[in-house]
């Protein structure tokens, strides 16, 4: 998580004199619910990608096709959302059969 | 061709589209959506994006001090007046253009101005038709979530009928909004020299087709964008896309354009499901279906929505080639 800077370090007037400096707060700290990948369900359509309101879910180029790699919890606040909209997941589906599952937060605590 | 998600991907695995994440919109809003739909096609078509924002959440919640969700030169000014200092900024552009002084003069720039339906339909109105009327070359987009969210849910001239607000709560006398929404797509469109559209993530084909006929218009084009508030539409965090798909599939927001008086309905819809099914869906209507009075409140929205898309693809039929301009 961003340290937050004292008086003496902010530039003069409270310019931001940087852009995209939104990267470093973490959004993730939100999240109740979280959302796991099952790769061996997902059939790669980018859906979860195109819909995710905080770009949490990663994805990379393999021989020039874009790939599901998986979610980056820094900034997924859990809003549920990837799952919905992808085609291999849905409440009928038997959970292992799923791309995509949603689990309590709780679940994953020390 | 026009463009499509794998090559959207394709393009945007290893780089953020303008606008970044740690952004504090909500969970689930349609907002960053709507930005990062136009940002991705403007790039992926070889323009640099200038963004200006009016006061509201997307503007609040991506740029909390010292952070900013920004990654393409950006705007600020205030509530009422976005289309004017992008105007002004495309002004400038041009104004440098014209005595030399541009640092890339091979650079393709797109001037987007993003305001909320409240910085759109109502306090922003007179700046936004000035700007259209002057014919300046940027893309205006409403992310329109029906209301004044980023101060709490109150009433805007794009609430609908019978919706819960804080200015306009449901109660024993008044069934919440009583007036229609307003139509803000005949108003832009009644500029006569202008690209006029709705949009809806939910059809992201279609979007990014609008945006680039947008960027490729010779002249101001406005967008509106169907943009669910998760938060006061009372709906669950992963509902935007699906109440987007209903309000497409019932008429409540039909996908269309209006180029130069020209109208063409872009999501031809066979059958309209009953508007009621909307209604039911989302959670700031409860107060509504409660009263004694809601089948009739129901049935009169009904009734609009059905002569409104009626009167659509009569203007379709009667517009067919013949441009105003
Ligand atoms: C002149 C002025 N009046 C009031 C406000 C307070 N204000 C800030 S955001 C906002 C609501 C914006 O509503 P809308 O444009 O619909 O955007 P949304 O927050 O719904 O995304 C208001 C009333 C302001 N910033 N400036
Ligand atoms: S939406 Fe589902 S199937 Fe599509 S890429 Fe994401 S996880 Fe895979
Ligand atoms: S739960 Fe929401 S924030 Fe998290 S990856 Fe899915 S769509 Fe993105
Ligand atoms: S209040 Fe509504 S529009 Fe504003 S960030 Fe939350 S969900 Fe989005
Ligand atoms: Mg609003």
């Amino acid at each position: 998580m961003a340290e937050l800077k004292n008086w003496k370090e902010l530039p003069i007037g409270g310019v931001i004199d940087k852009p995209a400096t939104a990267k470093e707060y973490q959004t993730g700290t939100w999240r109740v619910i979280r959302p796991i990948y099952q790769a061996e369900n997902c059939i790669h359509c980018m859906f979860c990608w195109l819909y995710c309101p905080d770009q949490a879910v990663e994805i990379e180029v393999v021989d020039g096709k874009p790939k599901m790699k998986g979610f980056n919890y820094y900034y997924c606040k859990g809003c549920g959302l990837c799952a919905n909209v992808c085609p291999k997941t849905n409440d009928k589906l038997p959970e292992e059969k799923r791309a995509i599952v949603m689990k309590p937060e709780t679940e994953f605590q020390e | 061709m026009a463009l499509n998600i794998m090559q959207l991907a394709t393009n945007f695995a290893d780089k953020n589209p303008g606008i970044t994440p740690g952004h504090r919109l909500c969970p689930g809003c349609a907002a960053p959506n709507v930005a990062k739909f136009a940002l991705m096609t403007a790039q992926s078509l070889g323009y640099t994006p200038i963004v200006g924002l009016a006061t509201g959440c997307l503007e609040v919640s991506t740029t909390i001090f010292p952070f900013t969700a920004w990654n393409v030169p950006y705007i600020h000014n205030a509530f009422e007046n976005v289309a004017a200092t992008v105007s002004g900024v495309e002004t400038a552009y041009r104004a440098l253009a014209k005595k030399g002084r541009l640092v890339d003069p091979e650079k393709k720039y797109a001037f987007f101005a993003f305001g909320g339906d409240g910085g759109t339909y109502d306090i922003g109105l007179q700046s936004l038709s000035g700007a259209v009327e002057r014919g300046h070359k940027f893309i205006y987009i409403v992310y329109d979530n029906e209301g004044y969210m980023n101060t709490g849910n109150q009433r805007s001239g794009a609430t609908p009928p019978g919706s819960q607000t804080t200015t306009q709560p449901v109660g024993k006398k008044l069934p919440g909004k009583v007036q229609l929404k307003k139509n803000i797509v005949e108003i832009m469109a009644g500029h006569e020299n202008v690209y006029v559209a709705t949009v809806s993530t939910s059809e992201p084909m279609d979007f990014f087709k609008k945006i680039e006929k947008a960027l490729q218009f010779d002249g101001p084009s406005f967008i509106a964008a169907f943009s669910p508030c998760v938060r006061f539409w009372r709906i669950s965090e992963d509902k935007a896309v699906d109440i987007s798909k209903l309000a497409i599939e019932t008429g409540y927001w039909p996908l269309y354009e209006v180029e130069r008086g020209v109208y063409r309905i872009t999501k031809k819809v066979k059958e309209l499901k009953p508007v009621k099914e909307f209604i039911k869906a989302q959670g700031r209507f409860r107060n509504l279906l409660k009263r004694p009075d809601a089948e009739e409140i129901i049935n009169e929205v009904q009734e609009y929505i059905t002569r409104r898309w009626e009167r659509l693809q009569i203007l379709e039929e009667a517009t067919k080639d013949k441009p105003i301009r």
